[in-house]
């Protein structure tokens, strides 16, 4: 397969009423990629994918597929295919017939459907099914038959708005390899519809954060998850102890960070804001559970955080220690389970010790709800 | 013993329900076997299917019947087509304009068929003057206008059992259509027409038996064109046979006939179905087996005792001749008629007798009380409680001639044949 067929938005702006679901958004999707859009409900991200769709026409900007400005091209006209939320099978036809309905828009024969439809069963690991009806079938087998029905309009850029959301655990986790393997078999963009980082992460080459209509960050998972740009990206993609306070002093890429709770605190300036900050900004430092460890008793400077146990849990692969934190939510700290016996803290006060590199350094702003 | 009382309540309330709810077919239909002249059960006379071939001789009945068929077409095509546009457009129509759209569409159904039926009346004698037509043109048509009139609030009707199967379609289908290359054509044909085709058979059946009774519009709208009820109407002005009887039971075995049919269709349905989904992928692949048209399906074996009862009543029908019979009752009430006759003369020669017997004895005594004395005082006024006058008339009838009717009268025999 060539590079595929990349999408554009450019400046694109939707409203309904007074409302602004999609709020100036750039984003560049290379041929052949799977690209995720990522955030809570309401968000804007299925707008989107509407007006890549063609269902909905931008109040403002621009999508092009390929490069050609698609407004004014109808859903039925454009080189995409979308795989709904709830699917969308046609219950009253066979599995087959689903699957081929494309080509009998398009004038062919019976026989070459049922070839086709043999063809693109095989390809999702359901031969023999052709005959039953949709609702015969357990959800991830019709997950993978709207799938099929995508791919045999042959799209150029196959878009999936949460199809995953209905399937249970297991499965959504299966699913994740799968969508993943297909897509990179088919060579097509995939343009992936979430509020699920999860899926997000495992499956996409790059991923938009959005937050109320803005996107917040464009970039790889590990990027994302490592180097946020906002607050937002930071609370929302994984878990993440957040700590407030003002800029106090500027070093380069790093920078000291005045809390009322935890004193002065050292943190790395993620690398989008990096010049931008000033002295005297307001602020969120970031830091993973996973990047805390235990400090001896007294140990005190700009990247040790001395806090009271509220609870602790023994998770198997890890053990949480829940401490009180900034503005009534706790820092989280989980240790991995390396085989070492872990002391009871409850109660008591810890210190706890952090790398400079592991704490990121945010702009103030919202934050993910829980 | 409560709860025994209760449920024995239930079974009679049932019972009651249902006689009230059938007894009238019932008797209509027995009345069509009657040979009696006039519809009735009883006195039962004699089995007969005369009714049924005089029912296929009336010209005019049968006139309404094809007069109704045709209308009734008319009617279906015109009022599931509107019906289905006006259960589309409410779900595409602006939210806020929904309510006043939905009581705007049913307000047809509220006014009174009368009124429906002037206003069609009015309304298209307005136009075709207006295109300057003559009294022949089509728009003055009786089957145009009754098509049109019935429609009116049929199509209403048809827009209630469509909106009903329509809020369960789920938009996304057409979208998925659109979005795999389909016009907006196509997916209508394709996606929406299909999902709709039980709601639209459904209202087709509804637009039909309502088009097929409707009387008060069409009694405005009919024109050269009597429908089966105007005919039916008719007729009973100047009193009615039980060909009509027979009538009313076609369309009752009609109805049985295709309840049943549904009834055993739709049952299949759900057995095929539950096979399906027991059945494996192999099952599937290859040539499932389904169970057999009558297992589990009640309504299949009364639909085929049904069908062997209509085809051995035809049958005897053909094959039947009550001629002796009727001709039996004809002799045994000739002769029943004849003997009231000679009892009654008797009587009245006895009572003759002893009157004269009586007043031979008595001379002037005073006679029996007068069967003609009405006053309100009893007899206190009576002049002949005077003693003084003597009109007792012998050829006067007893007054229990009455409680036979015309049955005396030897002219009522051939009238009632």
């Amino acid at each position: 397969m060539s590079a595929g067929v990349g999408v554009d938005l450019e400046n694109l702006w939707i409203r309904f009423g007074d409302f602004v679901a999609v709020r100036d958004a750039n984003v560049n999707i290379n041929g052949g990629d799977f690209f995720s859009f990522l955030g809570p409900s309401g968000c804007g991200k299925t707008t989107i994918l509407r007006a890549v769709s063609g269902f909905l026409d931008p109040s403002e900007g621009k999508v092009l597929i390929g490069g050609n400005d698609m407004r004014g091209i109808g859903p039925n006209k454009r080189p995409t295919a979308l795989i709904f939320q709830n699917l969308a099978l046609f219950p009253l036809m066979k599995v087959w017939e689903n699957i081929t309905f494309s080509m009998e828009i398009n004038g062919a024969s019976s026989a070459e459907r049922r070839k086709r439809a043999d063809e693109l069963l095989d390809m999702i690991a359901l031969p023999d099914q052709g005959d039953k009806l949709p609702n015969e079938l357990s959800g991830g087998q019709r997950q993978r038959v709207a799938i099929a029905r995508a791919l045999c309009a042959e799209p150029d850029v196959l878009l999936l708005d949460e199809p995953l959301s209905a399937l249970d655990l297991k499965l959504r986790q299966h699913m994740r390899t799968e969508l993943r393997e297909i897509q990179k078999r088919v060579g097509i963009t995939f343009i992936y519809i979430t509020h699920d980082q999860g899926e997000a992460l495992t499956m996409s080459d790059n991923i938009a954060v959005m937050r109320a209509g803005v996107i917040d960050q464009i970039a790889d998972g590990k990027t994302i998850y490592n180097d946020p740009a906002t607050a937002f990206a930071a609370s929302f993609v994984g878990e993440n102890n957040v700590f407030r306070g003002r800029i106090k002093k500027i070093m380069g890429n790093e920078a000291l960070l005045s809390t009322n709770r935890t004193g002065d605190l050292v943190a790395r300036i993620s690398s989008v804001n990096q010049g931008t900050m000033r002295e005297g900004d307001e602020a969120m430092m970031f830091v993973r559970p996973e990047a805390f460890a235990i400090a001896p008793d007294g140990a005190a400077g700009d990247h040790f955080v001395t806090a009271r146990v509220n609870h602790e849990e023994f998770e198997g692969n890890v053990f949480n220690i829940f401490t009180e934190g900034d503005g009534g939510k706790e820092i989280k700290v989980s240790l991995p389970n390396l085989g070492q016996s872990f002391e009871n803290h409850t109660g008591q006060n810890i210190t706890l010790e952090y790398e400079t590199r592991n704490a990121v350094l945010v702009p103030a702003g919202e934050l993910a709800a829980e | 013993m409560n709860n025994s009382f209760l449920r024995i309540s239930i079974w009679v309330y049932l019972a009651i329900f249902f006689a009230y709810l059938l007894g009238p077919l019932v008797i209509m239909s027995i009345t069509a076997f009657n040979s009696s002249g006039f519809p009735r059960m009883s006195p039962w006379e004699c089995l007969t299917f005369q009714w049924f071939g005089e029912l296929f001789q009336d010209q005019r009945i049968l006139n309404g019947i094809k007069n109704s068929l045709i209308i009734g077409a008319g009617t279906v095509v015109l009022s599931v087509a509107m019906g289905l546009a006006g259960a589309l457009m409410l779900t595409q129509i602006w939210p806020r304009l929904r309510a006043t759209y939905y009581t705007v569409i049913i307000a047809p159904i509220l006014i009174p068929g009368v009124v429906l039926g002037i206003s069609t009346l009015v309304f298209w004698d307005r136009i075709n003057r207006m295109l300057g037509l003559g009294a022949d043109s089509f728009l003055s048509n009786g089957i145009f206008l009754t098509v049109i009139g019935q429609s009116t609030f049929i199509a209403s009707y048809c827009m209630l059992v469509l909106v009903a199967r329509l809020q369960r379609y789920d938009m996304a289908l057409t979208e998925a259509a659109l979005d795999l290359g389909a016009t907006h054509a196509q997916a209508f044909r394709k996606i929406l027409l299909p999902f709709m085709r039980p709601a639209i058979a459904s209202a087709a059946v509804l637009a039909f038996l309502a088009s097929f009774e409707n009387y008060n519009t069409t009694t405005f709208t009919f024109g050269e064109y009597p429908t089966l009820t105007i005919e039916l109407a008719q007729k009973v002005r100047y009193g009615i046979t039980p060909a009509i009887s027979a009538l009313a039971f076609i369309i009752v075995a009609l109805t049985v006939f295709f309840a049943l049919l549904n009834e055993a269709k739709l049952k299949r349905q759900e057995l095929v179905a539950a096979a399906r989904k027991n059945a494996t992928v192999e099952e599937l692949a290859g040539k499932i087996k389904l169970p057999s048209f009558f297992s589990g399906n009640m309504a299949a074996v009364l639909l085929v005792v049904f069908a062997v009862a209509t085809i051995t009543v035809v049958g005897t029908a053909t094959a039947y001749n009550p001629g002796q019979c009727i001709a039996d009752v004809k002799e045994q009430k000739r002769l029943e008629a004849d003997q009231r006759i000679q009892e009654l003369r008797k009587q009245r020669e006895e009572q003759r007798k002893k009157r004269e017997a009586e007043e031979a004895e008595q001379g002037d005594a005073q006679s029996a009380p007068k069967p003609s004395n009405n006053s309100g005082f009893g007899n206190v006024f009576a002049p002949n409680s005077l003693g003084d006058e003597e009109t007792s008339e012998p050829e006067t009838p007893p007054a229990s001639n009455d409680g036979f009717g015309g049955a005396f009268d030897p002219n009522a025999l051939q009238k009632d044949q």
